[in-house]
């Protein structure tokens, strides 16, 4: 008998990794230091803490552990990347590049420094959910100054490629930063291979503690300098002042040394998984769609749309599974997703979405009993449904004049 | 997201699911909302032509579980009603009843609406109509 409630929203937080509560455990209690105490021993210790998870986040993806900067967060992280580019190299350019179906911690930044007087071309993607390099190429100027797209998108788990857009940028002389939150530690990602300058990541999202997140910076070919957004002590080479969270830095690092070690058998189990999801539901349901394209996507993704089945009455019926959806209804603004209208996924069908994020702690079993459940409720919800049985009818809802107004 | 106990069971056990014949001189049929908001609402409701009570109602929605229970709940209160007290129900009647939050009370104004439309399709279809 499974254990409910399951947890599969793993794209929203991962539950930490017991191994990884362990390494921060004595930095939770006798090992209290603060890592920039330099005269005693309760600071060296956290110190030597936080350079070993420097080593470990920066053997994740290929980087040397003095381009690690720590910080709260990856919000924080992508607010440092792009205010801290536009702000030190203001003299040299004041365009931005970044696309629309990016993170609200980037688009929000990217809108902030608007007001500022930056100018920021926002790039469409296709279906698929894929930037098109060419858009790319012609979008850069001379003015250009930073490029952020991120590596893979956090509803539909779709991967652009990064190192094509990162030679572009090299090639023009335009720093190229990237939101890899969703990929590091569940893809492969090295920041020389793919030509990047600066990279956001994440520890809650591999299996590690909230609160803590980090910014690769480059220190050479080239050296990318930042102006800090937060003032103070001068910490973290003066690109992000404040006491080092020891505890969440340990665990940060804990948890990308695993995701490094595991990440070829756990990534070939995610995708197994969530082909084993996707072809079930696809077997017992017709009028189903996979949001994003499903070759560059994350392993442990599936985005789908259950044609007339409002998403968050789906997710009322299946109570006992913890999953997300675009829905309007599920979100505070009441429009649905943005980055599935990015991908021209109708508003009906948007309204209609799902997303599964399988994680290292989902089983077969699992997994068939999310199966299960979907599949008996989009059933009972579409009997349910105007909607299913206009369609039934042979009635394009496409052509029925909708009373909007009421 | 939490749901009113009643919200619940209505999402659980809907009164009324399912479809009248809307060719049916008797049946007066309510479809409000659009795909593209989220909720769609149709409402039938079988009026007595001598009595002007509406003797059976049926709906099916396509929306969030406060436009199920919302909808739902409609059904059970215009049965045994007359034409006229159908449409004096309100939607801060619905909110009330199901504790819906701000949030949902679109959902509420979709299903007067609905009882509205109904009401209207049923006395386009008689001309005169029954004043209410």
């Amino acid at each position: 008998m499974v254990k409910l409630p399951i947890y599969m929203d793993n794209h929203a937080t991962t539950p930490l990794d017991p191994r990884v509560l362990k390494a921060m455990m004595p930095y939770l209690t006798d090992q209290f230091g603060n890592a920039a105490s330099r005269n005693h021993k309760f600071g060296w210790e956290a110190e030597e803490a936080v350079e070993e998870a420097r080593r470990q986040i920066a053997a994740l993806i290929g980087a040397d552990a003095r381009e690690i900067v720590f910080t709260s967060g990856a919000t924080e992280s992508d607010n440092l990347a792009v205010k801290g580019v536009a702000w030190m190299y203001r003299e040299k350019g004041d365009h931005i590049i970044t696309a629309v179906t990016e993170h609200k911690a980037i688009l929000d930044t990217c809108k902030h420094l608007e007001k500022e007087g930056f100018r920021v071309t926002f790039l469409p993607v296709d279906s698929k959910g894929l930037v098109d390099l060419d858009d790319l190429r012609k979008a850069i100027t001379d003015k250009t100054i930073l490029i952020s797209i991120m590596t893979a998108n956090n509803e539909v788990g779709v991967i652009q490629d990064i190192k094509a857009i990162g030679k572009i940028a090299r090639e023009r002389g335009v720093l190229f930063h990237t939101d890899a939150v969703q990929a590091a530690g569940k893809v492969p990602f090295n920041v020389n291979e793919m030509n990047v300058d600066i990279a956001s990541l994440s520890a809650h999202k591999f299996y590690g503690p909230k609160g803590v997140g980090a910014l690769y910076v480059r220190r050479r070919n080239p050296r990318v300098l930042l102006t800090p957004i937060i003032d103070g002590g001068g910490h973290e080479r003066g690109m992000r002042s404040g006491t080092l969270n020891v505890p969440g830095i340990a665990g940060f690092g804990k948890a990308a040394q695993i995701a490094r070690e595991e990440m070829p058998k756990e990534s070939a189990e995610m995708f197994r998984l969530r082909e084993r999801l996707r072809t079930t539901l696809e077997r017992e349901l017709d009028e189903i769609y996979i949001n994003g394209d499903l070759q560059r996507r994350l392993p442990g993704n599936l985005n789908m749309s259950f044609a007339y089945v409002e998403g968050e009455s789906l997710l009322m019926g299946i109570n006992d599974v913890a999953v997300s959806s675009g829905s309007a209804c599920t979100s505070a603004s009441l429009e649905p997703s943005y980055v599935l209208k990015a991908l021209g996924v109708g508003e009906d069908l948007a309204h209609t979405s799902i997303r599964f994020g399988i994680g290292r702690f989902n089983t077969e079993e699992e997994v068939d009993y999310v199966a299960g459940r979907v599949t008996e409720v989009v059933r009972r919800l579409r009997e349910l449904s105007p909607l299913y049985e206009m369609a039934k009818e042979g009635i394009d809802l496409k052509s029925v004049h909708w009373a909007t107004e009421a | 997201m939490a749901y009113s106990d009643k919200v619940i069971d209505h999402y659980n056990n809907p009164r009324n699911v399912g479809s009248l014949p809307k060719e049916d001189p008797n049946v007066g049929t309510g479809l409000v909302g659009a795909p593209e908001c989220g909720d769609v609402m149709k409402l039938q409701i079988k009026v007595n032509e001598e009595s002007g009570v509406i003797e059976d109602a049926k709906f099916k929605t396509f929306g969030c579980g406060s436009a199920i229970a919302s909808s739902s709940l409609a059904t059970e209160w215009v049965k045994g009603k007359t034409l006229g007290e159908a449409l004096a129900i309100k939607n801060t009647d619905i909110v009330k009843e199901l504790s819906l939050p701000p949030v949902k009370i679109h959902c509420s104004v979709l299903a007067e609406d609905a009882i509205k439309a109904a009401v209207t399709d049923w006395k386009k279809k008689h001309g005169d109509g029954l004043t209410s």
